[in-house]
């Protein structure tokens, strides 16, 4: 008699992780019926509305951001298996140092708890071998965070099949101003060198086509290859959680093209449903850019 | 007897309900005669849903009355607009393209001058990105005539509503005479001040950029900057957008239901708020131009930090 309520608990344990593997089954299936059709090579999320599930259900401030890092580890499990190669997230912006000290804090500790749990050997990261980037102004944050994810950057170098980049102390407007910077002191080296190998000629005509030539000398592709994110390509899709229709300083540069999708959702209410309904569409604009790209 | 008092009192009733119906009609006459002056002050409703089919299309003359719907403490500064769709208006009407193309030209007119009266100061207009030279010849060619023939046709009108007009873009492919009616535009209405239409012809957000960071380069060449002194302040500066005091639009509107910026403004959109519409541009009237503002005040502007 003892025994029945432990029989019981195996039983509905066992119930549950059967139901598990059914519904990860037939999503497996579903991915399979959907990449028959083009597939996004990149996806960016901007993880808005924590704090405001967090108030919603009345659950105290720092809920709201753990509520979102397990919708953000779904999320990424899905992308992966659906086949997508790169994943941007939206962790931490420059501009969120201007909260209340404790909130930055709190989310400082979470981030710091959750990059260390990367290295795990159940993590996600050695599940799917993802490569994952840390871009931003790491000078911004404190040294144990920058040192965690200095590490990780480190462990996870090897990895090939899949990446995440996680912004953290980013915005696309410090990433352009940094790439303009590093483009021009490159302009300056290489203006230097040709200098030294002109030196003999002080023809004036020789002068004016050097400014000529250093104009020239600088062209998209140098602040391409000098932004933070050229290690992956453009994004294709960008979904922004919590019904808000805007970058908020995120990827201008990259996102000249990508669909931009605003579900209603907060970010912890984020679903396989949301994704779906990205890819649709992505896969129903897609016949008209690949004709809008041929004509470029 | 008592047949006289009967006799009296329906004499009295009689009187009575005379007056009344007398004073009932005159009243009536009243009412008729006063109702266009009072109904201002009871905008019930149902009068509002009819003054707006009324008004569909059509823009009241002389300064705008703020519609009930918006707040005009509220109103955007700078909105920019992705005039899209105008193609595809043309073939849902059976026109011709380049009927389209004027149709959406005469919208972004109408566009413009509601939202000045509106009390927003800066308006600017997608009107030609450099992948659109990718399109077929003859359309492109069509267009550049539709600009530079509109344009010319339009310096008066710009001058008598005191509307500054500024070019933005890379303008080295352009006609020779659409770059010459650019130039008398902005000669003509660069006094101006308080309201400002600004159109990008060839422009790319990307090459915007790239122009910033080569006249960056070209001043610190010149020793006029150091390089401590480019911050994101300056940076934005440097960019085409530098002929306004309102850089960073407040809305951007896209219509014809695509959810793309198409590298318009790239570093300007930074903390716009975004409104896609699935109308095409030349359908795009007061109505829902009201709406894309509705939904704009509605939203709740943090910058990233404030809850």
């Amino acid at each position: 008699m003892a025994e029945l309520p432990g029989q019981i608990r195996r039983m509905s344990g066992g119930i549950s992780q059967l139901i598990e593997q059914i519904y990860g089954f037939s999503r497996r299936c579903l991915f399979r019926v959907i990449s028959m059709g083009p597939i996004p090579s990149h996806l960016a999320f901007i993880m808005d509305g924590n704090r405001r599930y967090a108030k919603k259900h009345g659950l105290e401030d720092g809920s709201g951001h753990k509520a979102g890092f397990s919708a953000l580890m779904s999320m990424l499990q899905y992308c992966y298996e659906l086949g997508i190669k790169y994943v941007t997230i939206y962790a931490f912006s420059i501009d969120n140092f201007r909260r209340q000290p404790e909130e930055v804090q709190s989310l400082m500790d979470l981030m710091l708890e959750k990059i260390k749990s990367l290295l795990e050997k159940e993590s996600i990261v050695h599940q799917y071998g993802i490569r994952v980037y840390f871009i931003g102004n790491l000078a911004l944050l404190n040294d144990q965070v920058r040192a965690a994810a200095e590490k990780v950057m480190k462990a996870t170098a090897k990895n090939s099949r899949v990446v995440l980049l996680i912004c953290i102390a980013y915005n696309s407007t410090n990433e352009i101003v940094q790439a303009v910077k590093k483009s021009c002191i490159n302009t300056s080296d290489n203006m230097e060198a040709y200098g030294n190998d002109k030196h003999e000629d002080r023809d004036s005509d020789i002068e004016g086509t050097d400014m000529e030539n250093q104009e020239k000398r600088i062209q998209l592709v140098d602040i391409e290859e000098n932004m933070q994110m050229s290690v992956a390509p453009n994004p294709d899709i960008l979904i922004r959680s919590s019904g808000e229709t805007r970058l908020s300083n995120f990827l201008l540069w990259q996102t000249g093209n990508t669909q931009l999708c605003s579900p209603a959702s907060l970010w912890p209410e984020i679903g396989l449903r949301h994704l779906l309904w990205a890819v649709l569409n992505f896969q129903r604009n897609n016949s008209y850019l690949e004709k809008r790209k041929k004509q470029l | 007897m008592n047949f006289m008092i009967h006799a009296n009192h329906l004499l009295v009733l009689f009187t009575i309900s005379t007056m009344l119906s007398v004073l009932w009609f005159l009243l009536s006459l009243l009412s008729l005669l006063l109702l266009p002056c009072l109904r201002p002050c009871f905008p019930a409703k149902g009068s509002l849903k009819n003054k707006k089919k009324i008004d569909k299309g059509t823009y009241v003359v002389g300064e705008e009355e703020t519609p009930k719907e918006l707040q005009r403490e509220l109103m955007p500064r700078h909105v920019a607009v992705i005039m899209d769709g105008n193609r595809r208006w043309a073939k849902q009407t059976g026109l011709l393209t380049s009927q389209g193309y004027e149709a959406g030209a005469k919208r972004l007119l109408e566009f413009a001058d509601l939202c000045f009266k509106l009390g927003i100061n800066t308006v600017s207009a997608f009107a030609f990105s450099t992948e659109n030279w990718g399109r077929h010849k003859i359309e492109v060619k069509c267009l550049m005539y539709l600009f530079q023939r509109y344009l010319k046709s339009k310096i008066q009108f710009f001058q008598s509503k005191e509307i500054r007009v500024s070019v933005i873009g890379n303008l080295a492919k352009i006609p020779e005479s659409l770059l010459r009616t650019v130039h008398e535009l902005e000669e003509a209405t660069k006094s101006y001040k308080k309201k400002h239409l600004i159109l990008a012809i060839d422009y790319s957000g990307r090459f915007d950029i790239l122009g910033a960071c080569k006249n960056i380069v070209k001043k610190s060449e010149q020793g006029l900057i150091r390089e401590e002194d480019v911050d994101e302040t300056f940076f934005e500066r440097e960019l085409q957008t530098r002929c306004t005091e309102f850089p960073s639009p407040d809305l951007l509107i896209r219509t014809s239901g695509e959810q793309r910026i198409s590298n318009f403004f790239l570093w300007q959109l930074a903390y716009t708020e975004f409104f896609f519409s699935p109308v095409l541009w030349p359908d795009f009237d007061k109505q829902k131009f009201i709406e894309a503002l509705v939904s704009y005040q509605r939203r709740d502007r943090r910058f990233g930090s404030r809850l």
